[in-house]
């Protein structure tokens, strides 16, 4: 069956100054298959293909690798390029300003004579786009499509440079559930055209529908390789991840939950470039002592941009509405006046808004609330040195010492980081947006733990996730967000995957199904929010 | 360099733990002190090549006299370059408030002190007002400072009318040419450490510089102990103290033979230490390197962000209304040319000192040994006579080469 494999890589063994990055790992993939990689984070995943696609030049690491039966020595990634192996990063590397046919072509110009030729750059542009299944104008700048939709630019970039095996690491991590599906339903048709596929996922449930054969790395080393064919289970998949049965993936917990502690009403919000478009409409949202809620809607759908409004209008523009604070109304004008409030919020995108990354974790734990360490406006550093270190022991950050730089930090132990600095400034209201995104199983249960601490202390905290399963995991009651209205509130007992998703679409429905007075309306979402209030007592 | 060494901050010698951490600390280590090495080096370097006439003690007096403006610039400039901005303005500031200075002084009158504190005064506002466009406007500081070249040199030139200004009162002079001399009187140096009178004043000034500095670092060393954090072994520390308290007093020791202790030596001094204090040790020096590693988390973390980057252009303002008047103080002289360029030079010692292109990253410290990096090259190249146009060729290299190792020891150590 050797003939059959399109890759083989053989005993890869790369090491970092210190660090054994990859030790002995094998990787055989057969042609025309998907093959999916799986591992905690910091396992060795991305290393692997970097040293598969020549990011890592041949040399720098030990072993062998085989690709269509041929020894394969990379210098650099346009040599493997040149072979049909391209790899698409998580971060996606398109060039905003450019158009969809400018960075398709980027570095692959078709042109003559020096000159790019425009009409054909376009027309093969339109071509892959449609074999891509995404109807955009080629000229049509990156940035103003949606990142659903920059990954299949990425996906069509790499078809036009005659692809054979295409490696994508963490495709649909930023993409909603309808893209991706569309992107998975994508590579099935590509493997139908003959293109064999890598894909390094966080989500199982993607793995279990489209993989053929699974790969599981674990800590620098390859641990097993499972035919996906004999019905292999989500839990089989972490079991050799982590290496221990995973009996259950969300903390038992039980809320005790008190008084209403902060309140949002008619909260709408503009979007800060173009005015007139309204992202959050009209939302109402109430957040108890000792509670954990959950806020659930689909990629655009306002969430996080509610979240930053509240959080000192860190987002938007002409923003109304207003937020009660036990019962009391307060301005948060500021996110100095927010954070004053007892308000804290912990971003989706860590290593954009959350950290600094090239200061050490005292000083990102210490950055929100250092007038807490200092007097007369300067600074006590043991203090803070003892501050930060007592959290590196309580939240298991795992790192040798509070000065090294969060920059070199797993995303796991990045987030705790985060979570430390909000929960040193000791805030009554927390929102957490995708408090676990990128991060693996093992620190995923580390953050529900501390999430479930929070609210024993008697916070109220609003968790903000693409996933339903971790909103239904952890959360006490679930509001849904659909195009800036709230279009629902369900309790944890009554909610479901399908009833949350069934709101989360509502409004779009609405807004094209049903007469306009409806939609004017703003009763309207809090109606649906008021019946399911009822569900609950009854 | 004598007192700075006093406020090296609280970074320790990288700890040995393994991995990658450890390597970021040996990277964090040698970067900072990196530019200490590369300024002794350089520094004996020229010794040979001049067979001493550099290490004289007036050539040491002048070291420090002649550069002394454009430290006190590097000094607002690294603060600057840490919040992410830069400042192109300051050598036109540094014209426009020694005009000012001529005027209110030498054709107004007015004491000098009241003088200095008026060009001070206006030095804020000439940073307030780029200030508000850089931080509350948010034109990109290129721009605003690029213009403020611009209006101030041409506003030079309105004040002056074209004309000089001079000469100044001789207590204003002072500031810059004056010394600390004969204060307690002289003592008698012995022959194996060159033998001639010194003055005692600054020698005690010195030893008492080496005291605070020693204490002050044992201090920390013991804060750091106590808190578990590592430190450096015991023998590192005392043969580091013991090489600075050497360097120290033997600096201190050229000085006193010379002239004294030049009183803008003194401000200087006083200058490093407050303002290494302040980026260290207060929070708005900790919201200035927030602020310059990720704006966008400094802000989500309720930093008032305007308002820090608009006072720093403020601090920017003041200290060259400072170096403006130890400049005009210098030559004598307030001329339309003052300060012409100076902001390349204060620029070149904030990178040279360490300070990285990307804001978040440098330190007071370096600024002023990047500065006296290049105070040493210009006065060893002139003493072998090197021609101009080399001086400048080899002044880019070492900029150039000094921003390259930053560059290529982070692409070393996987960081961005």
């Amino acid at each position: 069956m050797v003939d059959d494999q399109i890759l083989q890589m053989r005993s890869i063994t790369k090491e970092f100054p210190g660090v054994k990055a990859l030790q002995d790992v094998s990787l055989s993939v057969r042609r025309q298959e998907i093959h999916a990689i799986c591992g905690e984070n910091g396992a060795g995943k991305s290393t692997l293909m970097k040293v598969l696609s020549g990011v890592y030049p041949h040399g720098t690491y030990s072993g062998e690798i085989y690709f269509d039966g041929q020894p394969c020595e990379f210098a650099d990634i346009r040599q493997s390029e040149q072979r049909g192996i391209v790899i698409i990063h998580q971060e996606l590397a398109l060039s905003p300003y450019l158009s969809i046919a400018e960075n398709i072509f980027l570095g692959n110009e078709r042109s003559r004579r020096g000159m790019i030729d425009w009409n054909a750059t376009n027309a093969a542009a339109a071509a892959l786009l449609e074999r891509v299944g995404l109807s955009e104008n080629p000229v049509t700048r990156v940035m103003d499509i949606g990142v659903g939709k920059q990954q299949l630019v990425e996906i069509a970039k790499a078809l036009s440079k005659d692809v054979k095996l295409l490696i994508l690491d963490e495709p649909t991590a930023a993409l909603n559930d309808v893209d991706s599906d569309h992107l998975l339903g994508l590579l099935r048709g590509l493997k139908e055209e003959g293109i064999t596929c890598i894909i390094i996922s966080h989500k199982l449930n993607e793995i279990k529908a489209i993989a053929d054969s699974t790969t599981i790395i674990r800590d620098g080393k390859s641990i097993e390789t499972l035919d996906m064919a004999t019905g292999v289970s989500e839990d089989r998949i972490i079991k050799g991840m982590v290496g221990r049965e995973l009996d259950n993936r969300y903390p038992e917990h039980t809320s005790t939950i008190g008084e209403e502690l902060f309140r949002i009403e008619d909260w709408t919000v503009h979007h800060p470039q173009h005015k007139e478009r309204i992202i959050v409409d009209h939302a109402n949202l109430t957040i108890r002592r000792g509670e954990i809620v959950g806020l659930a809607g689909l990629m655009g759908a306002g969430r996080t941009e509610l979240a930053m409004s509240v959080f000192g209008r860190a987002y938007g523009a002409s923003i109304t509405g207003r937020l009660y604070k036990s019962g009391k109304q307060i301005q948060a004008r500021s996110v100095r006046e927010a954070i004053d409030h007892g308000l804290a919020y912990a971003t989706e995108d860590r290593k954009v808004y959350g950290l600094n990354l090239i200061e050490d974790i005292k000083r990102n734990i210490s950055g929100a609330a250092l007038s807490k360490l200092s007097t007369r406006g300067w600074v006590d550093d043991g203090k803070e040195f003892e501050v930060a270190n007592s959290y590196r022991t309580s939240m298991n950050i795992k790192a040798p010492t509070v000065l090294s730089i969060t920059g070199k930090l797993s995303g796991g132990n990045q987030q705790k980081v985060v979570l430390s600095k909000w929960m040193f400034a000791d805030p009554d209201v927390l929102i957490l947006d995708e408090p676990t995104r990128g991060i693996d199983v093992g620190a995923k249960y580390e953050i529900y733990l501390i999430i479930n601490k929070l609210a024993d202390e008697g916070k109220g905290v609003l968790v903000i996730s693409s996933e339903l399963p971790e909103l239904l995991g952890i959360c006490d009651r679930i509001y849904t967000l659909s195009a800036g209205h709230i279009t629902g509130e369900v309790p944890r007992a009554e909610a479901s995957q399908e009833i949350l998703m069934q709101y989360m679409t509502r409004d779009q429905r609405t807004l094209t199904d049903l007469p306009a007075e409806a939609i004017e309306d703003p009763a309207h979402s809090v109606q649906v929010s008021e019946t399911s209030i009822d569900l609950k007592k009854g | 360099m004598s007192t700075g060494i006093a406020t090296k901050p609280s970074t320790p010698a990288p700890p040995p733990s393994p991995g990658s951490n450890f390597l970021s600390s040996a990277r964090k280590g040698l970067g900072q002190s990196g530019i200490f090495i590369a300024f002794f080096a350089i520094l004996a370097l020229f010794a040979v090549l001049t067979k001493g006439t550099i290490l004289t003690p007036q050539n040491i007096s002048n070291l420090v006299v002649q550069n002394s403006y454009i430290l006190i610039l590097a000094i607002g400039m690294v603060i600057v370059i840490i919040a992410g901005h830069i400042d192109l303005s300051v050598g036109s500031v540094v014209g426009f408030t020694g005009a000012l200075a001529g005027v209110f002084i030498v054709q107004m009158g007015l004491p000098v002190w009241l003088g200095v504190l008026l060009v001070l005064g206006i030095g804020a506002v000439v940073g307030a007002w780029q200030g508000y466009w850089v931080a509350y406007f948010g034109i990109p500081a290129f721009i605003v400072t690029l213009a403020g070249m611009l209006i101030f040199r041409g506003g030079t030139l309105l004040v002056l009318g074209n004309k000089q200004i001079s000469p100044f009162p001789d207590s204003f002079r002072n500031i810059s040419a004056g010394f600390a001399d004969g204060l307690v009187g002289y003592i008698n140096v012995p022959a194996f450490l060159g033998g001639g009178e010194a003055d005692l004043f600054t020698l005690l000034l010195g030893a008492a510089s080496v005291a605070v500095l020693i204490w002050t670092q044992t201090r920390t060393r013991a804060a750091r102990v106590k808190y578990h954090q590592s430190v450096g072994s015991r023998a590192a520390f005392i043969a580091r103290m013991a090489v600075a308290g050497v360097a120290i007093m033997y600096f201190v020791l050229q000085l006193s033979k010379f002239k004294g202790l030049p009183y803008v030596l003194f401000v200087l001094a006083i200058l490093v230490l407050l303002y290494s204090a302040v980026m260290n040790r207060s929070v708005f020096g900790r919201h200035v390197y927030a602020i310059g590693g990720n704006l966008h988390a400094a802000e989500l973390s309720g930093i008032r962000v305007k308002s820090v980057t608009f006072w720093v252009f403020v601090n920017m303002g003041v200290l060259a209304a400072l170096a403006g008047i130890v400049f005009a103080a210098r030559l004598n002289l307030a001329n339309p040319t003052n300060g012409a360029s100076f902001e390349l030079d204060a620029i070149a010692a904030a990178f040279i000192g360490g300070a990285a292109v990307t804001g978040g990253v440098g330190r007071v410290i370096g600024a002023i040994v990047g500065g006296l990096t290049v105070g040493v090259l210009n006065n060893g190249m002139s003493i072998l006579g090197v021609d101009v146009a080399y001086q400048q060729v080899i002044k880019g290299l070492v900029l150039l080469g000094a921003v390259a190792f930053d560059v290529y020891s982070k692409r070393r150590s996987g960081g961005r």
